[in-house]
C-alpha cells in the first residue's frame, strides 16, 4: 500500500521508530558519556589539590634531604595503601625548601636519593637529577617535578593530590615546574 | 543408542544445526593446507578458551579493590587449593597466546594469505593482535603488586604526552587524580568485560571468514594471486584436489592444541605462578619496576630514544605501525604469495625479530640503570689496589663512596650505564679524567659541586692506575711543556 509520492507507510513507520530510538539514544547517552567522564568533569570543579603537612620542620634537617610521605587528599574507602605517597624534602638553608615528586619525569618510576653523590637516581632507564632536581643525565627532557609549598606553623606544607607527569608539567613554563 | 539417536533427532529438529554443523566439517580445504604450519590459529583459539575458563576460575575468589587484591592474590597462591595452580595455568596461558598469536601472524603473514580475497580477515587479525596485548596489559596490572603500580605510573606519563588533552587523558585513564581504587576497578571492567568482548566478536568474525573464504591455499612459486581470476581458481583448487577438513586437516590441529595444552600446563606446574611480587604501596621505593615479557623490548626502547624524539616517537610510531598493518592488504593485495619470492618479505620479518629479540635481550638486563647498590655491594678488585700510592687507594675509597660504582664497572661487576673503567687510564689524559668529573657530560652528571679539589684529586689519581700493566697511560706530550712555560712566564 503505498501512499501518493510512494512511500509505503510500514516504511514510513519503521523510520519514525528508529528515529524515535535515535532521539532516545541521544538522550541516554548524555548522562552515560558525563558518568564516563565524571572523574575529569564533576570531581574538578572542587578540584583535587588542596594543601596537606608532610610533618613538623624538625623532621628535615638543613642540608639534608629526605623522604616523607603523605595521605592523598581524595580518597575512597577502598583505595588501601594506594594513598600513601612518597616524595622527597630538600631543606636548603632552613628558609628555602624544594619539595621533589617521587615519580621520574620520565616515565613516573620512583627515583631513589643518595646523599653521597647527591644525586636522584631513577631505577627503571637511568634518568638522574641533581640535588637541585635539575636533570642531570639519561632520558627525561626535564627536571624533577616540584610541589608547591609553603611553611605554617612550624610545618612544611605542600599542595598535592594529582600524580605529576610529563604532560601535564609540560603547561608551565619555566623550570620552576609544579605537580599541579 | 536408539535413545541417544532419537534425542539427537528431538534435538536437531528444534536446533537445525546438524546439517550446516556437518557441511563446515566437511568443506573441502586445499591438500596441502592439511599441513603442520596451519595448526596456529586453531591452537590461539584453544588458549582463549583456556584463558576464559582459568579467568572465571579466578574471578571466584579474586577481589578487584585496590585494598584487597594483592591480599587475595596470596590467597589463591597459599590458601586455597590448587590456586597457585589456576593462577600459574592464567599467567602461561597468557604468555603463550600472546606467543603463538604472533607466530600465526607471521605465519599468514609468509604465505601472503593476507592478499585477495582474505584482507578483511587479516584487518580483523591485527585487532586481534591490539585485543590481545590489551588482555595481557590489563592482565598484569590485576596482579596488582608494585610492578603493576608502577606499570600504571609508565602508562600514565605516556598517556600524558598526548598534547593538549593529555591530562585528561590521564585522569580518565587512572580513574582520578593518583592510581588507586579507582584504576584497578577500570581495569578489571577492561580485563573482563570489555576486553573479552572485543576479543569473541572479533574472533566471530574471523572465524567466519575463514569458512566463508577458504584456508588460504599452500603458496607455490609462480602461482600468482589476480583479483580477476582467483576466486575461480581457488573454487577448482579445493573441488578437483581438495580434501574434507574433518578429518583430513583436524588432526593436525587436535594434536597441536592438546601439545600447547600440556605444554602450558607442565609450565605452570613446573615455574608456577607469576607472582604478586612486593605489595602495592607507593611508599615503598626501594624497588626497580619492570614489565612483563612481551612489554620488555617497549621497555627497552624507552631508554634508547633520544630524549628531544621520545614524545613524537610514542605517539606517532603505534599509529603508523597501525596503518602498515592495515593498509598492507591493499597495498600488496595481488601478486606472489610464496615466501620464496618475497625477499623483502623475510626480511622485513627477520629484521622485525632480531630487532624485538635484542630489545627484550637487553630490556631483561636492563644496562642503562644505575645498580643501585654496587658501591656498597661490590668491592673494587684486590689487583687495583695491590702496590697503590696512599692517595690513589684513597681515591678508591672516593670512587665508592660516590657511588661512581653504581654506573661503571670495574672487573666485569658493577653498572654498565657509563663506560668500563679497567682501561680508561689508556683513553683519558690526566687533564680529560678532571674535565669528565668535573663538569660531566656524555650522558655523566657533573662531579663539580659534589666533589671537593682533594677527594677530586684523589679519585683521579686511582683512574688513572686502571690500564694494564703492559700499556702506558694516554698523556698530553704539550703538558710538560706547557706547565714550565706557565713557571717561567
Amino acid at each position: 500500500m503505498k501512499t501518493e509520492n510512494g512511500v509505503s507507510r510500514r516504511a514510513a513507520l519503521v523510520k519514525l521508530g528508529v528515529f524515535l530510538n535515535g532521539i532516545v539514544g541521544a538522550f541516554l547517552a548524555v548522562p552515560i558519556v558525563r558518568y564516563l567522564l565524571s572523574p575529569v568533569t564533576r570531581e574538578r570543579k572542587a578540584g583535587y589539590e588542596s594543601w596537606l603537612s608532610l610533618g613538623q620542620l624538625e623532621q628535615f634537617p638543613a642540608g639534608q634531604t629526605r623522604l616523607a610521605t603523605y595521605r592523598n587528599p581524595v580518597v575512597n574507602a577502598w583505595d588501601g595503601e594506594t594513598d600513601d605517597i612518597a616524595c622527597w624534602v630538600r631543606n636548603v638553608d632552613d628558609k628555602n625548601f624544594q619539595v621533589f615528586a617521587i615519580n621520574c619525569a620520565h616515565l613516573g618510576c620512583p627515583v631513589r636519593w643518595f646523599p653521597q653523590s647527591s644525586l636522584f637516581m631513577c631505577p627503571c632507564h637511568g634518568g638522574a637529577y641533581y640535588q637541585d632536581g635539575s636533570r642531570a643525565s639519561g632520558p627525561p627532557e626535564r627536571g624533577l617535578f616540584q610541589y608547591h609549598h609553603k611553611l605554617e606553623n612550624g610545618q612544611l606544607l605542600i599542595r598535592a593530590g594529582e600524580m605529576p607527569t610529563p604532560g601535564r608539567a609540560a603547561n608551565d613554563k619555566g623550570g620552576a615546574a609544579t605537580c599541579a | 543408542m536408539r535413545l541417544i539417536q532419537k534425542v539427537a533427532e528431538w534435538f536437531d529438529l528444534r536446533l537445525q544445526l546438524g546439517t550446516p554443523i556437518r557441511e563446515t566439517a566437511e568443506h573441502p580445504v586445499p591438500r596441502e593446507t592439511a599441513s603442520w604450519f596451519y595448526v596456529f590459529g586453531s591452537a590461539a583459539l584453544t588458549v582463549f578458551f583456556l584463558q576464559l575458563v582459568t579467568g572465571i576460575l579466578l574471578a571466584l575468589i579474586y577481589v578487584p579493590s585496590a585494598g584487597e587484591a594483592w591480599t587475595s592474590l596470596q590467597t589463591l597462591n597459599h590458601s586455597i587449593a590448587l590456586g597457585w595452580f589456576i593462577r600459574a595455568l592464567h599467567g602461561w596461558g597468557s604468555n603463550f597466546m600472546v606467543a603463538i598469536v604472533l607466530i600465526h601472524m607471521v605465519q599468514v603473514f609468509l604465505f601472503g594469505a593476507y592478499k585477495f580475497p582474505r584482507e578483511l580477515t587479516w584487518i580483523v587479525g591485527v585487532f586481534l593482535l591490539l585485543v590481545t596485548l590489551g588482555m595481557a596489559f590489563t592482565g598484569q596490572v590485576l596482579r596488582f603488586d608494585q610492578d603493576a603500580y608502577w606499570g600504571l605510573g609508565i602508562g600514565a606519563s605516556i598517556a600524558s604526552r598526548v598534547p593538549v588533552i593529555g591530562p585528561w587523558v590521564v585522569t580518565l585513564m587512572l580513574g582520578g587524580p593518583i592510581i588507586a581504587g579507582a584504576t584497578l576497578s577500570r581495569f578489571f571492567a577492561l580485563h573482563v568485560f570489555v576486553i573479552p568482548g572485543l576479543l569473541m566478536a572479533f574472533v566471530g568474525i574471523h572465524l567466519l571468514m575463514v569458512l566463508k573464504l577458504g584456508v588460504n591455499e599452500w603458496p607455490m612459486p609462480g602461482r600468482v594471486v589476480r583479483r580477476a581470476t582467483y576466486l575461480q581458481e581457488y573454487h577448482e583448487l579445493t573441488h578437483t584436489q581438495g580434501v574434507p577438513f574433518v578429518p583430513n586437516a583436524v588432526w593436525k590441529d587436535i594434536l597441536f592444541s592438546g601439545f600447547v595444552l600440556l605444554s602450558i600446563a607442565v609450565c605452570a606446574a613446573y615455574f608456577g605462578p607469576f607472582g604478586p611480587g612486593g605489595q602495592p604501596d607507593p611508599t615503598i621505593i626501594q624497588t626497580a619496576p619492570r614489565p612483563d615479557f612481551f612489554f620488555l623490548w617497549l621497555y627497552a626502547l624507552l631508554s634508547f630514544l633520544p630524549p628531544a624524539a621520545e614524545t613524537p616517537i610514542l605517539l606517532i610510531g603505534p599509529a603508523i605501525g597501525l596503518i602498515v598493518l592495515i593498509a598492507l592488504p591493499f597495498v600488496a593485495g595481488e601478486g606472489e604469495k610464496s615466501w620464496e619470492r618475497r625477499p623483502i618479505a623475510v626480511l622485513t620479518i627477520l629484521l622485525i625479530a632480531v630487532g624485538l629479540g635484542t630489545l627484550t635481550h637487553l630490556g631483561e638486563r636492563t644496562p642503562w640503570s644505575p645498580v643501585m647498590d654496587a658501591w656498597s655491594s661490590e668491592p673494587i678488585p684486590a689487583q687495583y689496589l695491590q702496590r697503590r700510592t696512599a692517595l690513589e687507594r684513597q681515591g678508591a675509597l672516593v670512587f665508592q663512596a660516590k657511588q661512581c660504582h653504581n654506573c661503571h664497572s670495574l672487573d666485569g661487576r658493577g653498572g654498565e650505564r657509563g663506560p668500563a673503567l679497567d682501561r680508561v687510564a689508556l683513553s683519558l689524559t690526566e687533564d680529560q679524567l678532571v674535565r669528565q668529573v668535573i663538569q660531566g657530560g656524555g650522558n655523566m652528571p657533573a662531579y663539580g659541586k659534589n666533589l671537593r679539589p682533594a677527594e677530586t684529586t684523589a679519585l683521579v689519581a686511582f683512574l688513572k692506575t686502571l690500564h694494564p700493566p703492559t700499556q702506558l697511560p694516554a698523556s698530553n706530550a704539550s703538558r710538560a711543556i706547557a706547565l714550565r712555560e706557565g713557571e717561567t712566564n
